[in-house]
């Protein structure tokens, strides 16, 4: 069994919660000095940074929410100055919903670390060829496995996304043995190999897959197709991006790297800690970032933490794969969209906010489909015109979104309402 | 002189072209003429009615999605090559058509050919020009 830190992989619990201590001691102090948001946010609690002695005291900070970020954007929740940060990453979305996260050259060694984890987990060392597929940019995800596969002295290739020829014509080049990307991108890719009968020429052994909810399934259908390993990896912006957890061998959930972030479990509803194997929302505090530290962020996600021994070593606790969110964000390919944002544009191109957002998995692809009601006003005698109005529509929804979606004009008081509410959602996917 | 076309949205539904044909009928409105533009998601209904006023009443009453256009309606003579003299005029004059369809009278027994074109007044006077007429509201709602 490998690891890439076993020190900390695999310490006792003791070490990591005491490691867990005297970080979030010493982050509680410096974001309570430095940074305005977080000490108003826990004066209002009445809380000073001696309260803080240990991490069994972190439930009575505050919580943080996207809200807050929302709020304190774009340098509110920095806890340094300018000149010591060295990159941004962000959500997807914009106006209003875009989150941006700072790092200093430390953060970024330590984001990599984690990514670098996980390849371990997944059988990589230096002479594996790592490709990367993942979007490159303000996404997390190429830029992430990118500087993990560099820690871990992989070959890397940095594709970054689409172009699938191109693709699999580098994979066939050059030996690619680990395939990092969204799971519905491993199976499209997998199922283009397999249309061209390459697939005895591929030499993929393993793939870490996330950014977005997949089902065993799917697991099973894309190690099949590409006869491969395919491990689960998780992360959001907020918190550093992928690599907060990441899979092992044993393939029953993602081991989080506790060093750098503590992870609660909480009633949403009520926002109070629930015990170790009970679903609910999962929180977590970020303790070793230097920029951009957050103190019990909300992650919507809802999922189960479990400290059962694993097969594969580590001590990490695991958490199970997220089974839905608390609130009405929707993960689409990869991409968070928040209905809110779909009704700004409509309202922006004059479309009523009369609208309905249908998603499904199509061959293991999210399909992506914006009803909205016709108006008079939007009808026209001739094809063009109205055809014209809807790809303005579509081009708006993706500069607001950063995904398209396709737009269908429907009839006027068509779209289905419950009890007087119209029903803005309906997600098909079985995952 | 331009006649009035009603166009009606008509959602990509089984039954809902035969709901809105059966709308007209129902409020005693004839159809003089008609022509679907499709697309993967709705239709257009282009309509030359009896009475084009009470046809959009009853529509808007019915909830439909309606607009009136103003379309060339030009009588032509039942003969080979009548139309292509038409369309020549118009695309001398770099007139273009956005459509255009086609329906035979069992009064007059000639043919009539309804054009959409972005400037009508224009294309009525070159057509004039050519001593082509264009069927006013009266000869066609009364055919």
């Amino acid at each position: 069994m490998s690891y890439y830190q076993p020190e900390t992989e695999c310490a006792s619990q003791e070490t990591l919660r005491a490691i867990q201590s005297e970080k979030l001691v010493k982050t509680v102090r410096r974001v309570y000095d430095n940074v305005a948001y977080y000490r108003n946010l826990m004066q209002e609690k009445g809380l000073t940074p001696d309260d803080i002695r240990s991490a069994d005291d972190l439930s009575k900070l505050p919580f943080l929410s996207k809200d807050d970020l929302r709020e304190a954007y774009p340098y509110g929740l920095l806890a340094l100055p300018l000149t010591d940060v060295v990159r941004i990453q962000s959500t997807s979305g914009t106006t209003g919903k875009r989150v941006v996260a700072f790092y200093t050259q430390n953060d970024l060694d330590i984001w990599e670390d984690c990514c670098a984890r996980a390849i371990v987990a997944a059988g990589g060392d230096k002479n594996d060829v790592v490709h990367v597929s993942y979007g490159y940019g303000l996404f997390t995800g190429g830029p992430g496995l990118n500087g993990g596969s560099h820690k871990v002295g992989s070959l890397t290739l940095p594709m970054s996304s689409g172009n699938t020829d191109r693709q699999i014509q580098f994979m066939l080049d050059l030996g690619s043995t680990i395939l990092c990307c969204t799971p519905s991108y491993a199976a499209f890719l997998g199922e283009t190999i397999l249309q061209h009968g390459l697939q005895d020429q591929i030499k993929l052994k393993a793939g870490i897959f996330g950014a977005e909810a997949w089902s065993e399934e799917m697991r099973r259908d894309i190690e099949k197709m590409l006869n491969i390993k395919a491990y689960d990896i998780y992360g959001l912006t907020e918190i550093s991006g992928p690599g907060v957890s990441f899979e092992c061998s044993e393939q029953t959930g993602m081991h989080i790297n506790e060093d750098h972030f503590i992870a609660e479990i909480i009633n949403p509803q009520t926002g109070e800690v629930l015990p170790e194997g009970t679903k609910g929302e999962l929180v977590f505090t970020s303790i070793s970032k230097e920029a951009f530290p957050l103190l019990r962020y909300r992650t919507r996600d809802i999922c189960v933490l479990n400290r059962q021994p694993c097969s594969c070593g580590r001590t990490l606790i695991k958490m199970a794969k997220p089974m839905g969110r608390s609130d009405d964000m929707l993960i689409i390919r990869g991409i968070n969209v928040f209905p809110s944002q779909i009704e700004t544009v409509l309202l922006n191109c004059g479309f009523p906010a009369n609208y309905q957002i249908i998603v499904d998995r199509v061959n293991y692809t999210d399909t992506f489909d914006v009803q909205v009601e016709m108006t008079p006003e939007m009808f026209s005698d001739t094809v063009k015109r109205i055809s014209s109005r809807e790809k303005d529509l579509v081009t708006s929804l993706r500069a607001m979104l950063g995904i398209s979606p396709k737009v269908t004009l429907v009839a006027p008081r068509s779209i289905a309402r419950s009890e007087g509410k119209a029903v803005r959602v309906i997600d098909k996917r079985k995952i | 002189m331009t006649i009035d076309q009603i166009s009606v949205f008509v959602e990509n539904n089984p039954g809902r072209l035969a709901e809105i044909v059966a709308i007209l009928g129902n409020g005693g409105i004839d159809l003089r003429a008609m022509s679907i533009a499709d697309t993967a998601d709705f239709g257009i209904l282009r309509l030359i009615v009896s009475d084009p006023k009470q046809a959009l009443a009853i529509l808007r009453a019915a909830e439909c999605i309606v607009s009136v256009t103003q379309v060339l309606a030009v009588p032509i003579e039942d003969a080979p090559g009548s139309l292509a003299r038409i369309l020549r005029l118009l695309s001398e004059a770099e007139i273009s058509i956005e459509y255009a369809y086609a329906f035979i009278t069992r009064k007059q027994g000639n043919a009539y050919v309804i054009f959409r074109v972005e400037d009508n007044p224009r294309a009525v006077s070159i057509l004039a020009q050519n001593n082509v007429k264009t069927a006013g509201a009266d000869e066609i709602y009364d055919l």
